[in-house]
């Protein structure tokens, strides 16, 4: 069972600040969807707006084709999970579990039976009779998510759920998180402000900032064609340079900077707009002799040996900083500091975008 | 010990241990202890006291058996000595105190801890800490003239018409019960707020997002949480209220007797301090046991308690 999610026009103000402005998107019927963004830019509020314990101020969220508004969150079919889990500490695992049924009144045999039930489904055996303090963090995360399935919800709702967890285990609960939803069908709702959490799960993503949304695309588009300076900023790493767009045509333009003029991709929603060039560092090549096109000599500065890539600062003839990172392939040598070299770019990597598609407006 | 020690150095650490063994030893062990001692020995002549008459016995808490009336307990009517009978009174009636006082404060706790917006928490703090700064006398006082026959209770229900004919409030052990509950509630209130302050609220929304009605929020997440606020709320209240000896002495009546008066009678008014002492004693050893027994039946440590 899982139901769509629309958000039409939905807006949220406390007071005099705009939580919400205008969020349009339709999520479908078992979708992994992520809000990502930073801190206080309303995707909790927009969680909580659809698990219903805060009422938009303007516009209509509709679950499953139904319009929700008005409806207390007990009433609705969604199961949010807390970014502190809020497992009742004085209840066993399994009674955790089991509580959307107790409400329900379903009998003890058949609630401890689901209980244990639920308890395999997210790989926790021999815990139903634990107390909360007895497990782990991720163990915690699991009966979390089994006590939110428990009330078979058409949608999840996932608060920030592994930022509690250790790198390695939130890595290893992104798999699961992602598993259990593919296993279950429910449409997830995941918000986030870790890009590589949203990237690595999502069926889709939609990036917010101040209230708004910015894209809403699969992760590869994200990452590689971002409509805005913010998207490209939030979601990696970029070298940015500011100039004037020459000419465009097809899709591109040449763009002229104080370290010379580049051929770079030009989206359709750039148009018009004051533009700056972004460049992803791992696009950046790093060589000895200048390329055909977007190259630029450099001088090295600083090689920070980081493991899986070699991140390389340089500096320009008249001191703009750039950045590249090579893939360190186990072989080749590590460039020097002081060394003279040339990066450069293709142009289907690097993109002209505005700040952000919404300043101003 | 260490830390207290490192912190403020020896002189300090000494003079606090020094002032705490005092005020334990001297000021509470050894005063109660002479009393513990002398509740065994007979009530002589100063010429006696030493003399072969002074043996230890417990005779003097023997004493509360002395005379009969008629006594109905939960419908038994039951023949049980006029001591006996006040001391059983006081003890159900503190429980009752305490129970009337939770009714009161659990609601309005919760509305302090989890309802009302912090900002306006300090005015109404105030607001339930000025009552507190009249003298348990004067508040007493104040209640018996709102029970007086032609006080202001009967004077606004006659005017509204509720009753036609003054209602005699003062009589049997009701107005006790008012004055205590009034007395003590904030006993209850406060740690009560302090537990159910500390339940995450996200525990709330929870339980809320999974189904469950507000009661069943209640009685499966809040209660269980503030358990302990309860038990140390209860135990301060229900101790206060059967040593209390001020409120039943304004506002109790001819039928309404509280043990703590009958010890005062003893001792002040017979001048037997040895008997007053017995039961003096026997008060304190039953309340404990109620105590004890009604955490026992709730499963609540004495640890919880402490927190």
């Amino acid at each position: 069972m899982s139901a769509s999610i629309e958000l039409d026009n939905v807006c949220c103000d406390f007071g005099n600040f705009r939580a919400v402005d205008h969020v349009n998107v339709t999520i479908q019927p078992g979708e992994f969807f992520s809000f990502l963004g930073p801190s206080g830019c309303g995707k909790t509020t927009i969680l909580r707006m659809i698990s219903g314990f805060t009422e938009p101020t303007g516009g209509v969220i509709r679950i499953g084709g139904k319009d929700v508004s008005g409806l207390r969150p007990n009433q609705r079919p969604t199961a949010l999970i807390f970014q502190n889990l809020a497992l009742f500490p004085l209840m066993t695992i399994w009674e955790n579990i089991a509580f959307g049924l107790e409400v329900r009144g379903v009998d003890k045999v058949t609630r401890r039976k689901r209980a244990e039930e639920l308890l395999a489904l997210v790989d926790l055996h021999d815990s139903a009779d634990k107390m909360v303090s007895q497990l782990s963090g991720g163990q915690k995360q699991r009966v979390a998510i089994a006590r939110a399935l428990a009330v078979e919800p058409a949608v999840m709702l996932l608060d920030e759920p592994l930022s509690a967890l250790d790198l390695k285990l939130r890595q290893h609960m992104r798999a699961e998180l992602r598993a259990i939803q593919k296993r279950t069908g429910v449409t997830f709702i995941y918000i986030t402000h870790d890009q590589g959490e949203a990237l690595a799960m999502s069926d889709r993503v939609g990036v917010m900032s101040q209230g708004r949304l910015q894209q809403v695309a699969g992760p590869r588009d994200i990452y590689n064609n971002p409509v805005n300076g913010f998207v490209a900023s939030f979601v990696g790493e970029n070298n940015i340079l500011k100039g004037d767009v020459q000419n465009a045509s097809e899709g591109r333009a040449s763009f002229s900077t104080a370290i010379g003029t580049f051929t770079a991709k030009l989206p359709d929603s750039s148009a018009g707009k004051d533009l700056k060039l972004y460049i992803r560092p791992e696009h950046v090549i790093l060589s000895a002799k200048p390329g055909a096109e977007n190259s630029v000599p450099v001088t090295l500065t600083e090689v920070a040996f980081e493991g899986n890539f070699i991140s390389v600062h340089a500096v320009t003839e008249n001191g703009t900083d750039l950045v590249a990172e090579l893939r360190n392939d186990g072989a080749g040598s590590v460039p020097t500091p002081g060394t003279q070299m040339h990066m450069t770019f293709d142009a289907a990597n690097s993109s002209l975008l505005p700040d952000s598609t919404t300043a101003g407006a | 010990m260490q830390d207290l020690y490192r912190r403020y150095g020896k002189g300090l650490t000494w003079a606090f241990i020094g002032l705490t063994f005092f005020w334990l030893a001297v000021l509470v062990i050894l005063p109660d202890f002479t009393l513990f001692e002398s509740s065994f020995r007979p009530y002589l002549p100063i010429s006696e006291v030493g003399g072969p008459k002074d043996t230890y016995s417990i005779n003097n808490y023997l004493r509360i058996f002395g005379g009969e009336v008629a006594m109905n307990i939960f419908g038994l009517d039951v023949m049980i000595s006029p001591r006996v009978k006040v001391f059983l009174y006081t003890i159900w009636y503190s429980g009752m105190v305490t129970f009337v006082t939770f009714l009161i404060a659990y609601p309005l706790s919760y509305y302090l801890a989890k309802v009302v917006s912090p900002k306006s928490l300090p005015t109404l703090f105030l607001l339930l800490f000025v009552p507190l700064w009249v003298s348990e006398v004067l508040r007493s006082f104040a209640w018996w003239i709102i029970l007086a026959f032609k006080g202001p209770l009967n004077g606004v229900l006659m005017a509204l018409g509720v009753i036609e004919k003054e209602i005699r409030w003062i009589d049997g052990y009701s107005p006790v019960i008012v004055g205590l509950v009034y007395t003590y509630v904030l006993f209850m209130l406060f740690p009560l707020y302090n537990a159910m302050q500390s339940l995450d609220s996200n525990q709330i929304e929870a339980a809320d997002d999974l189904g469950a009605p507000w009661w069943r929020i209640h009685w499966r997440v809040i209660l269980p949480h503030a358990k302990p606020g309860i038990a140390s709320g209860a135990v301060m209240v229900f101790m206060l209220s059967a040593g209390s000896l001020l409120v039943p002495a304004v506002l109790g009546s001819t039928t309404s007797g509280w043990f703590t008066q009958t010890i005062q009678g003893i001792m002040l008014e017979e001048q037997d301090w040895n008997s007053g002492a017995a039961f003096a004693f026997m008060l304190l050893i039953v309340c404990t046991l109620v105590v004890s027994l009604a955490m026992w039946i709730f499963r609540v440590k004495l640890s919880d308690i402490a927190k």
